[in-house]
Order: C-alpha cells, then sequence, then structure tokens
C-alpha cells in the first residue's frame, strides 16, 4: 500500500479520536484551570514544590544566562515581536496544560535554533542555559527547526539555579536525521517544569535524550507525533535522583501516521532518603497507524533504601494492523549474581557495584551518541556514584 | 605449596519449605599438582559444591570446614577468597551488561594482584589468550558474557583462569554445551593453568570425554551431596561404561 502525506492528513481529521491517555488541548489559558494535583497527568507530581510554576506563577524576566556556538550555516537567535508569535505551535503543540498554554500565549523569551534544509552539520549546537536566581519564576520558549533533509545535533545543557516553566518545540523535517538531547544538571535549588513537543516528518529520524540529575524538582514530558508515514522516534533517557529529589518523566508518542517506528529507553538509578523517580510512558497507535513497530521500556535500579520509582508503560491500541508493540518495565536491586560473579573475580563489593551501575547506563550512553557528551555523561554517573553512601551494605549481597 | 581442604561440608538451601540440605559430609583434599574430577549425575550437588566453595550468598554451611593452605575460607568474603588464590569457572557464567570485557579483566586482574597490570604487556596477555582460546579480539570490547553463545562463555571463563592465574581452580561443567574442536581448545588452556607450577584442580563433569584431554589423578563419583566412591582415572571408564545406577540405587 502507498500512502500520501495528504491522505494521512485527510484521515487523521476524518477520525478525530481522543484518547484516553492524553487530554485533547486547548490554547487558550482559559480552558485550563490550574493543576490541584488529583489530575491523572499531575497525581505523581509534587505540585507545592513548583514555586507556582504550573499554576499562576509571574513569568519574570529572565535572569538565566544563555549562550551558544553557532555552526555555519545555523541560525541561533533571541527573536521577539511577530517572528516569535510565528513560532508558537510550530510542532503542532496544542497544550494539555495550563503552563503550557500560558508560556504560548505570554511567555517574553524566545530562543529560536533554525537549521535549514540540506544543511548537514556534524558538529553540535550546544545552548548553555546557566539559571543565576532560584527566587525569579521564569519561562521560556525553544523552538527547533529542522529544514528537510537536514542534519544536526542540538543540546540543550540546563545548570544554575532557576525556577523555569518552558516550551520546548521541534519541527523535524521530512527526511531529516535529528538529535535533540535536554541535560538537566541543575543545582539543587532548581524547579524545572518542561514540555518537548515534536513534529517528525516523512521518513525523518528524530532521536531525544533527557538527561535528568539536577534540580529539587524536574518533570518532563517528552511528546513525539508525526507528519507523515516512515517517520521514526527514538526516545532515550538517563536520570539520576539523589536524597530528596523529585525527577519525573512522560513520555507521549502518538502513531498517527502509517509505518511509523518508535522506541523509547529511559533508564534511572535512585539514591538517598526520599529520592523519588517518575516515568510514565504513553504511546497511543491511532487507527491509521497501521504498520507500525513500536517498543519502550524503563529501567530503574534502586540503590538503597528509602528511594521510590513510579514507572508506567501505557499501551493504546486502536488498530489491529500493527508490526509490532510492546513494553517492559523493571525496577530493582542490585543482580546478586551479577555481583557474585564480579566479586568472585576478585573485585570489591563496592567496585563490583560501580562497575553494575556504570554498565547499566553505559549501553544507553552508546545509543545518546553524541560523542561530545560521552565523557561529559559517564562523568556524571561517576559524581552520582561518589555522592553515594554505597558502602551501605545490602542484606542481600552481603555474605 | 597450596592445599585446599573441605572437611566433612554440609551445605543448605533455603526453600519455601525451610532449609534443604544438599551436601550431606563432603571431605576432599586437593593439593598442589593434583587434578581431581568429580563426577556425578544431574542434581547430585555439584555446582553446590563449587558455589559454597566460592562463597555464592545463595548457600548456607551449616557444617564443616574449607581451608585453604590452612586459612579458613568460610570466613572470607567472595572477593577475599578469590583473591587467597581460588577460581571457579561457572557452569552458567553470568552476564554483565555495560562492562566491558577488557575493563573487567583489567579490574580482577588488578584486583587479585594488588595492583594495576602494566598496560603494554597486559594488553598483549590478554589478546594473546583470547586467540589461544580462539576468541576474536573483538571480544575485549564486548560486554561481559552478554550475547556469547554457550561455548564462547566456557572458553572466556578459561581465558579468565590463565590471566588471572589462581592456586586451585573449580572448573563447575566447563566441558558441556562444547563441541569437540572447543572442547580441546578449552582442555589446552587447563592444561596450560596446570602445568603452571604449584596448581590444585577440581573438574566437575558429567561426561568422560574432557578426561581424554585432561589427564585426573583422581576420580570421585558424587551422588545425593555425598562422595560416594573415589579412585584412579580406570574408575572414570567404569564409570563411561557402567553409568551411575549402581551407585545411585546404593544412594536411596
Ligand atoms: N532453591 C532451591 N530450592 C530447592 N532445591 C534446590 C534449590 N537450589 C538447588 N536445589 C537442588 O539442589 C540439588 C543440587 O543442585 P546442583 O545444582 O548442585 O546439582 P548438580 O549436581 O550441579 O546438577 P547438574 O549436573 O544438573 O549441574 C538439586 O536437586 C537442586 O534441585
Ligand atoms: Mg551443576
Amino acid at each position: 500500500m502507498t500512502v500520501t502525506a495528504d491522505n494521512v492528513t485527510s484521515a487523521l481529521e476524518a477520525e478525530k479520536v481522543s484518547s484516553h491517555l492524553h487530554p485533547e488541548g486547548s490554547l487558550d489559558v482559559n480552558d485550563h484551570p490550574a493543576p490541584n494535583g488529583r489530575e491523572e497527568i499531575w497525581r505523581f507530581t509534587p505540585l507545592k514544590r513548583l514555586r507556582g510554576l504550573a499554576a499562576d506563577a509571574e513569568f519574570q524576566a529572565s535572569t538565566t544566562e544563555t549562550s551558544w556556538n553557532t555552526p555555519e550555516g545555523v541560525r541561533i537567535a533571541n527573536v521577539s515581536g511577530e517572528e516569535a508569535r510565528g513560532l508558537r505551535g510550530i510542532s503542532g503543540l496544542v497544550p494539555n496544560t495550563r503552563f503550557g498554554a500560558r508560556v504560548l500565549s505570554e511567555v517574553p523569551s524566545t530562543l529560536l535554533v533554525d537549521v535549514p534544509s540540506d544543511l548537514e552539520i556534524a558538529e553540535p549546537v550546544i545552548v548553555d542555559l546557566v539559571g543565576k536566581d532560584a527566587g525569579v519564576t521564569e519561562a521560556g520558549h525553544i523552538p527547533l527547526r529542522f529544514g528537510a533533509h537536514s542534519s544536526a545535533v542540538v543540546v540543550l545543557r540546563h545548570t544554575g539555579s532557576a525556577s523555569m516553566a518552558q516550551v520546548v518545540e521541534v519541527a523535524v523535517g521530512d527526511g531529516a536525521r535529528v538529535t535533540v538531547v535536554s541535560l538537566q544538571d541543575w543545582a539543587d535549588d532548581a524547579v524545572h517544569l518542561t514540555h518537548h513537543e515534536a513534529v517528525v516528518g516523512r521518513d525523518a529520524e528524530y532521536k531525544h535524550a533527557a538527561i535528568s540529575v539536577g534540580g529539587d524538582v524536574v518533570r518532563m514530558d517528552s511528546n513525539v507525533h508525526y507528519d507523515g508515514p516512515g517517520g521514526s522516534a527514538n526516545m532515550l533517557g538517563l536520570y539520576f535522583a539523589d536524597e530528596g529529589q523529585h525527577i519525573e518523566h512522560h513520555l507521549y508518542v502518538d502513531h498517527d501516521a502509517p509505518h511509523t517506528n518508535s522506541n523509547a529507553n529511559y533508564r534511572g538509578a535512585l539514591q538517598g532518603e526520599g529520592a523519588h523517580t517518575v516515568w510514565i510512558g504513553n504511546v497511543l497507535i491511532r487507527k491509521v497507524a497501521a504498520g507500525i513497530n513500536t517498543y519502550e521500556e524503563n529501567r530503574n535500579l534502586v540503590l538503597t533504601d528509602g528511594c521510590q520509582a513510579d514507572s508506567v508503560p501505557n499501551l493504546e491500541i486502536e488498530t489491529g494492523e500493527i508490526e509490532g508493540a510492546g513494553h517492559a518495565s523493571a525496577t530493582g536491586r542490585f543482580d546478586d549474581n551479577q555481583l557474585f560473579y564480579l566479586r568472585s573475580r576478585g573485585i570489591e563489593e563496592n567496585e563490583a557495584r560501580r562497575l553494575v551501575v556504570h554498565g547499566f547506563f553505559n549501553d544507553l550512553i552508546r545509543q545518546i551518541g553524541v560523542e561530545a557528551l560521552d565523557e561529559k555523561l559517564r562523568d556524571i554517573v561517576a559524581d552520582e556514584l561518589e555522592k553515594n553512601v554505597l558502602d551501605i551494605p545490602f542484606e542481600a549481597a552481603t555474605n | 605449596m597450596s592445599t585446599l581442604e573441605i572437611k566433612d561440608l554440609h551445605v543448605s538451601v533455603k526453600t519455601e519449605d525451610g532449609p534443604k540440605e544438599i551436601l550431606k559430609g563432603v571431605t576432599l583434599t586437593i593439593k598442589d599438582g593434583e587434578i581431581h574430577a568429580i563426577m556425578g549425575p544431574n542434581g547430585s550437588g555439584k555446582s553446590t559444591l563449587a558455589y559454597s566453595i566460592a562463597g555464592h550468598p545463595k548457600y548456607d554451611v551449616t557444617g564443616g570446614t574449607v581451608t585453604l593452605d590452612g586459612e579458613d575460607v568460610l570466613a572470607m568474603s567472595v572477593d577475599e577468597r578469590a583473591r587467597a588464590g581460588l577460581f571457579l569457572a561457572m557452569q552458567y557464567p553470568v552476564e554483565v551488561p555495560g562492562v566491558s570485557v577488557s575493563n573487567f579483566l583489567r579490574t580482577a586482574k588488578t584486583a587479585i594482584d594488588g595492583e594495576a597490570p602494566k598496560l603494554r604487556t597486559w594488553v598483549k596477555d590478554v589478546n594473546g589468550t583470547l586467540e589461544k582460546l580462539d576468541l576474536d579480539a573483538s571480544f575485549s570490547t564486548r560486554s561481559v558474557n552478554e550475547g556469547f553463545s554457550g561455548g564462547e562463555k566456557k572458553r572466556h571463563e578459561i581465558a579468565q583462569l590463565e590471566l588471572l592465574d589462581p592456586k586451585v581452580a573449580v572448573l563447575d561443567e566447563t566441558d558441556s554445551g562444547l563441541d569437540i574442536d572447543a572442547l580441546k581448545v578449552v582442555s589446552e588452556g587447563v592444561n596450560r593453568f596446570t602445568e603452571g607450577a604449584d596448581k590444585g584442580l577440581l573438574l566437575i563433569t558429567h561426561y568422560t570425554r574432557i578426561l581424554r584431554y585432561i589427564k585426573p589423578d583422581f576420580v570421585h563419583v558424587f551422588v545425593n551431596g555425598r562422595i560416594a566412591d573415589q579412585g584412579g582415572p580406570e574408575l572414570a571408564d567404569q564409570l563411561e561404561s557402567e553409568g551411575y545406577d549402581k551407585y545411585v540405587k546404593a544412594a536411596v
């Protein structure tokens, strides 16, 4: 069967299914009451610690310092006025949250990354966002536009102290090959509420990597839908929650075009009293999405007592004509047999644990595949392990 | 000079209906230069003996002693036992995703020797050993045992045996699942190890065919958690033709 982009769109319009996984959105702020925490999409989130970002905190003038490198041919700029307004919704985002609608309607700062069609850049674009004051509640809109058949890597690197509501929109043109990495390496007092929405063009390849290790509360929604058949999305995540930290990732892949692929692989580790991670992976396969393939996986490694890892994969399938769909979720402590094997070769218990944790993340780091970040990511894992109370004995693992 | 001495060893595992005794008094002494073969039917407790010597947390020693050159092995942690000179080649080697073979081998060698091996000679040693065991050099960049075939896992165990060079090695059915070529390769590796000075070997096997390549000094028949009979290499030939039937019947 051949499918053109046109008849996909008309098929879509014909059937407006409303998913159980994802409430219909609206651009109108008034359609979104401030959340009270009982809503399905907010029930895991500690709203009280969000400094009003999910509700009506004032979006003050940003104190976050932003800088970037500019590979040849790419335009990166703070834009305003008509141009900024024109970029709102380039991913087709219709917000299902109040903060999302607020950012699109009233955000004062827009940072555009524009990669023209056919441009292939080897050097990653690295945008540094350095928060200076967690006492200032602020918001930002970051449209990332990739022209047809372009190829690029964009890294958003968040560090420092901030209270930030953010919408990142990604438009991946037909046939483009795009990697977007968002690194949340915040200071301990930061709060970050962010929504990433991507539209993946015909035959395009989109890779999204969420790396969340710092901040008091980080909540990211990373959504994907398609604009034609043949697109693929590879959604990766690496997170590490310490004592008292709340790190929450929501994923929503909307297979709204036939012969599209999606793969999700999120891995997290938790250590310390009150470390809490949440992973919600929603995949919707619409009636029109015949011949698709999807697989999602979340694994959590619990390193100490007193942590909580929530992991909820959801698959909603509206067509029988899919090629493959699956999910897996596992949360556990160290595997005794792995530790035994390493220790039986003389490796001390702590060292064996360190090897296992590095191993747990190494695979993912390889999949992220941004060479400029490899070492940084390995260091992040090593640093997190340094903080750790790995010396606390486990009954199960001590002999 | 090294001697592994097992005396009246009793071991049980935890089950839903409480502890179950698997080893019911095992006594065995392995002196350096000696090769002992333990042969026995499925479920007789051979792996339990091997794991108990290595200190797997699943097994509870309820009686008896194990010493290496007089040192109390049972009082040592798993890694201390390895550093004291014990090695177990496992029946089912464990996959450790994301940890490369080269990193694993280097970390283990450093732990055993108490200092990092000299980089240049070490890389040569590793590559040379892998090659002798018919493992492509690319194995060193792969994750430990992940996606290895059964035979590759076994050959990787013997590569570790050669590189870590313990005093006493216990090989738990290293021969099972190997085709005849791989069996030869593995046996040669084991023989290179035992040619070294002062090495003791406990070879656990189900089949006699490996004994064509590795010549045991002593053969023990293991049935129902105990050594039911022992003798020289000729005992293996007798088992080959008669099987374990008479021992199994006697044990019930
Ligand atoms: N957790 C357990 N619960 C109950 N029985 C167990 C448990 N673990 C081991 N056993 C039993 O202990 C006995 C000895 O097992 P072991 O693995 O030592 O045998 P083996 O001689 O190595 O057998 P094989 O030749 O198949 O490798 C078996 O009967 C096995 O079923
Ligand atoms: Mg066995």
